[in-house]
């Protein structure tokens, strides 16, 4: 053994240099594992997550104008619109909106499908449930979204 | 005193005789999901196997006859998982041949940027897991950790990580999201040297190269008699790529070779994948470059009901060919689907590739078939 390879096993200098590798990926940079729940994930402006059924903001009325075409382009059938004739404006209008997210898998063919932008996939993702019926969500947890718990550290 | 039912019991206990049966799987870690083996040895070595599949069929094909044209594109995601997007791109292109148009340029150059991430994402998978069952744990992390790359690509363009829907029939249904040309840029920087890190790892190494040469070994004969495609033909020698055999949606303006290599055995078939991922960069460097402008949908009628024919396209998937034979009785809906996944397949030379090798080289054989369960049970 030449002296120089006696001085690296004496000084150990192959473990600092392996050492060195796993403090250096220790900076911040470049730690990769995020802290959820404490810290949450930012989606994708396009994510598609929760169904939401839009509002008009200015007053409130919903934008869905009950033209069942959601229903129709969902694989899953899992869609059901409820609409009832006005009789003095002679218009459909939207009573119930029954969305079941047990069997849906978020394709999107619904939000592609809808005329008047009233259908969204959003960016809430998550959709936890205690018991299955609290899966199929009615038109008012479509219209206020869920409202998970925020878990701070 | 003797049991009469002692008559039924054979002569020795199992430990006598030489052969024992052994079942791997469904719930085995180095299965890959739900595939059972049957293993007949002696000792460590394998006299024969027998696969078990079926344990993750949904009847995809079947569900395809009830629903329309463009809803049955979301499930071909749900069939190779790790490669959704190879899928999607495969039904697609077989229902535009069937339809008789085809996706504007613009979408050709997407579908192509799109496709060849996904193959980098799978070939990851792939190598993570590959590595994993051989008893190195480190590739798997550093995998995951550049999968996760080209996954939050296919998040911000459309909306979802794993089964995608990325596209539509006769084109796309996203426009590219501001910094796409960046991100993807970014990543084919980024991905070179990663590569590089991982063959640091794995190819020198005498472990891993121990448990790999000479194991499974599948020559170019063998796998035309079997029908296997993809890395695992090529690492055959056999130069069959569909990209360049039979080039669709574009790939024939692409600068790329078909990496291959001689003895077919796993370790080919790594070094094989390894390059894919090198040629992949490749692609999405050149296409990346030539994005042109103009419309992304092609003109599709809003109720797509195909004249009454029939179509098959097969495409070159991460895994091999990856064939979709569509027929349409001129209705809303398919009359039949039909998919030729390269999983099912390449999984049909197990036996030829493990017969007479040792218990240890199952596991190696399964990774570098490189299945996925979704797409062989369907």
């Amino acid at each position: 053994m030449s002296l120089g390879k006696l001085l690296r096993k004496v000084f150990l200098v192959d473990l600092f240099q392996g050492l060195a590798v796993t403090f250096r990926n220790q900076a911040p940079k470049n730690i990769v594992t995020e802290q959820y729940p404490a810290e949450r994930p930012k989606v994708a402006e396009r994510y598609r997550g929760a169904p939401r059924l839009n509002n008009n903001p200015e007053n409130g009325e919903t934008l869905c104008i009950a033209c069942n075409l959601c229903a129709l382009a969902c694989p899953e059938n899992l869609i059901v619109v409820g609409a009832e004739r006005n009789e003095q404006t002679r218009r459909k209008e939207l009573t119930t909106f029954t969305y079941d997210v047990s069997r849906c898998m978020f394709c999107g063919l619904c939000e592609d499908a809808c005329p008047v932008d009233a259908l969204e996939l959003t960016q809430d993702f998550e959709l936890a449930s205690y018991t299955r019926e609290g899966q199929i969500w009615d038109r008012q947890m479509l219209e206020e979204g869920p409202k998970p718990t925020q878990y701070k550290c | 005193m003797k049991a009469a039912s002692d008559a039924s019991m054979p002569d020795s206990t199992f430990l006598d005789s030489t052969e024992l049966v052994l079942n791997m799987g469904p719930q085995h870690p180095s299965t890959h999901g739900v595939l059972r083996v049957i293993l007949k040895l002696d000792g460590e070595k394998i006299l024969g196997t027998d696969c078990v599949i079926g344990y993750l069929h949904r009847g995809v094909e079947k569900i395809a006859e009830n629903r329309t044209w463009a809803q049955f594109n979301p499930y071909v995601d749900r069939m190779d998982y790790v490669a959704s997007v190879s899928n999607g791109l495969g039904y697609c292109l077989a229902v535009e041949k069937l339809l008789n148009i085809e996706a504007p340029p613009r979408a050709q150059v997407v579908r192509v940027i799109l496709t060849e991430l996904n193959r980098i994402a799978s070939h990851l998978v792939w190598l993570g897991t590959h590595a994993l069952d051989i008893g190195a744990i480190t590739p798997v992390f550093y995998c995951f950790r550049e999968r996760e790359e080209t996954l939050n690509i296919f998040e911000k363009y459309c909306g979802a990580r794993l089964t995608t829907h990325a596209f539509r029939i006769g084109g796309l249904q996203y426009q590219t999201y501001d910094g796409f040309e960046q991100d993807v840029k970014a990543f084919c920087d980024m991905f070179p040297p990663k590569v590089d890190e991982y063959e640091e790892l794995l190819t020198g190494n005498r472990i891993w190269k121990g448990r790999l040469t000479n194991v499974g070994v599948l020559t170019a004969d063998e796998c035309k008699e079997y029908g296997v495609t993809g890395p695992m033909l090529r690492a055959a020698g056999v130069k069959w790529d569909l990209r360049k055999a039979q080039p669709y949606s574009g790939y024939e303006k692409y600068d790329f070779e078909i990496p291959t290599r001689q003895n077919g055995d796993t370790f080919d078939r790594y070094v094989v994948r390894m390059q894919e991922m090198r040629q992949a960069v490749r692609i999405i460097r050149q296409a990346v470059e030539s994005i042109p402008e103009g419309p992304i949908m092609g003109k599709v009628p809003k109720v797509i009901k195909p004249p009454v024919g029939e179509a098959y396209v097969s495409i070159e998937a991460p895994k091999g060919e990856l064939g979709y034979y569509v027929v349409s009785d001129g209705g809303v809906q398919p009359y039949r689907v039909r998919v030729r996944p390269p999983s099912f397949v390449n999984l049909q030379a197990l036996d030829r590739m493990v017969r007479g090798g040792l218990v240890a080289d199952i596991v190696a054989v399964i990774g570098t078939l490189d299945i996925v369960l979704g797409e062989v049970d369907r």
